[in-house]
């Protein structure tokens, strides 16, 4: 079962801009987009379409120079310590390369907490059911805790980023690129675990990918975003099924695709 | 004669690990192969021996024959005297493929001076023309600027360029689009399949994406943990796999693509 789509987002970028300081040209332009919740969204365009930058001003991570970021409905202001603390308990986050984003010389189960330890939400003596509990939900085994990230393979390690991005049980997951540092049978099984996340855990994911495939697979909307616009939003299927803008189009015509076991594919 | 053979291929680091394992494989001229796995299949590795490339700390033994001649024990200078006429290597990532402190037109002036003795002025128009045949607009500004003034899909068309400049017999693509954007992705398979064509090369395409390979290669060989799984025509691969592993390499990217069907199907 879906939720019913709340009224207000859960996130949403009004008429948002980023320009890099001493900069004129923005980064990215007049970004409207709401997140709302049960409805995971997707950011698709090139390198250097500004994805990541709506991403970063999505995490609190960069202020946008003009617009703002709604959080519930109110404007993140990231000298709040009161809403941060509540904003980073259900918005969290998972990145591209997984053998950057672990700390190599902590044992898992302490990375796992970390969020737990930094939200106040438990002491280190206290996180050890919910960190199994979250190393479970990944498909990791309970011993996995006792262990360093660098006994860990990549698509593991990108299990234990997942496991800790959700031991707070947030709301909302911001991932960047989530699986394509993978090869394509890991991929299949993290895809799988973020599907698995939304349906059981009422996750919203909103995500940053090149691969329209993997788009296609998790989020009911897309929006897709050209030299620091976006050019196109709306459910994946209508954005991806009839593109309505030219870029789209090209985009969803590049993507190679296996020859059918029938004939020339 | 066969432009490459693979005679029991065998990539050994000095700690004794066997990266490549007895893997054996022919190309004829002008055939193109797809040489599929994941990561740590040893598939680069296997085109790195090709052009006597393995890096410091690696032994190749085994027979590797290109072009007639043995790359498996041929000295340094033997060795110099293959890399870019019988055979050219393009890298995932062209930056460091490209000298950043040196003019893209020089970097291609380079080869072309050195194979064949061009100087002044012939040598000038070589490396426009060259730059030309890899459908690149504006070849003269192109010469004129640093690596980083260009963007990612051109600056692998220069690779490209160097890689052609002294017309292979072979063509060696390490993951050529991986580093791409899907949109420059499929323009640069599109040129690659066009000069391929062009100058009757012979192409080892080296990739993890079945649905990349299948639209360059005619042929593809499996590897997994140094060794060939199976190999045969893309679409008998694709289509009917007989190895148990293939087939999970065949699903799983299926299983992926599918989504984008329903999707359009609605």
């Amino acid at each position: 079962m879906k939720p019913v789509p709340e009224l207000k987002p859960v996130l949403e970028l009004e008429n948002a801009s980023f320009a890099y300081r001493g900069r004129t040209d923005p980064v990215v332009a007049d970004i409207a987009l709401p997140v709302e919740s049960g409805q995971s969204l997707a950011l698709v365009g090139e390198s250097g379409a500004g994805k990541t930058t709506l991403l970063r001003m999505l995490l609190g991570l960069a202020r946008p120079t003009s617009g703002a970021v709604r959080f519930d409905g109110d404007e993140l202001r990231p000298r709040d310590r009161e809403q941060m603390t509540r904003f980073r308990r259900d918005v969290q986050c998972v990145f591209q390369d997984p053998y950057s984003s672990l700390d190599p010389r902590r044992r898992v189960g302490g990375i796992v907490a970390e969020p737990l330890r930094s939200l106040g939400i438990d002491t280190r003596r206290t996180a050890g059911p919910k960190v199994a509990a979250a190393l479970e939900r990944v498909g990791l085994p309970a011993d996995a805790a006792e262990r360093y990230p660098h006994e860990f393979s990549g698509g593991q390690r990108q299990r234990i980023a997942i496991a800790r991005a959700t031991v707070c049980e947030p709301r909302v997951l911001l991932a960047d690129e989530p699986v394509s540092a993978l090869d394509v049978t890991t991929r299949v099984k993290v895809v799988e675990l973020l599907g698995e996340l939304k349906r059981e855990h009422g996750l919203t994911l909103v995500m940053v990918s090149h691969d329209l495939s993997v788009v296609a697979s998790l989020c009911e909307r897309t929006a897709v975003l050209e030299r620091g616009r976006v050019v196109e939003q709306g459910p994946t299927a209508q954005v991806l099924g009839a593109p309505a803008h030219p870029y789209t189009a090209r985009l969803v015509a590049s993507v190679p695709r296996l020859p059918t076991a029938a004939g020339p594919g | 004669m066969n432009i490459l053979e693979l005679h029991d291929l065998t990539i050994r680091t000095t700690d004794g690990r066997t990266l490549v394992d007895g893997l054996s494989l022919a190309l004829a001229p002008g055939e193109r192969l797809g040489l599929i796995g994941e990561s740590g299949s040893g598939k680069s590795l296997t085109s790195l021996a090709v052009l006597g490339l393995l890096p410091a700390g690696m032994t190749a033994s085994g027979r590797v024959v290109l072009a007639g001649a043995p790359i498996t024990g041929a000295s340094e200078r033997e060795l110099t005297g293959v890399r870019g006429r019988d055979a050219a290597i393009v890298f995932q990532e062209p930056l460091t493929a490209l000298d950043p402190l040196m003019r893209v037109g020089r970097q291609i002036a380079g080869p072309l001076g050195r194979r064949r003795g061009l100087k002044g002025t012939a040598l000038r128009q070589a490396v426009t023309a060259a730059l030309e045949q890899v459908r690149l607009p504006d070849p003269e500004r192109v010469a004129r600027a640093f690596p980083h003034e260009i963007s990612g899909g051109q600056r692998q068309r220069v690779a490209l360029a160097m890689a052609l400049a002294c017309e292979p017999k072979l063509l060696i693509a390490d993951e050529p689009t991986t580093a791409l954007d899907v949109t420059v992705q499929a323009e640069l398979l599109t040129l690659l399949d066009t000069l391929v064509r062009e100058r009757d090369m012979a192409l080892l395409f080296v990739s993890h994406d079945l649905a990349v390979v299948a639209k360059i290669a005619d042929r593809v060989l499996v590897m997994r943990n140094g060794r060939a799984v199976e190999t045969g025509e893309v679409r008998e691969i694709v289509g009917a796999p007989r190895e148990e592993y293939t087939r999970e390499l065949v699903n799983s990217a299926r299983r992926l693509e599918s989504a984008l069907d329903l999707r359009s199907g609605r």
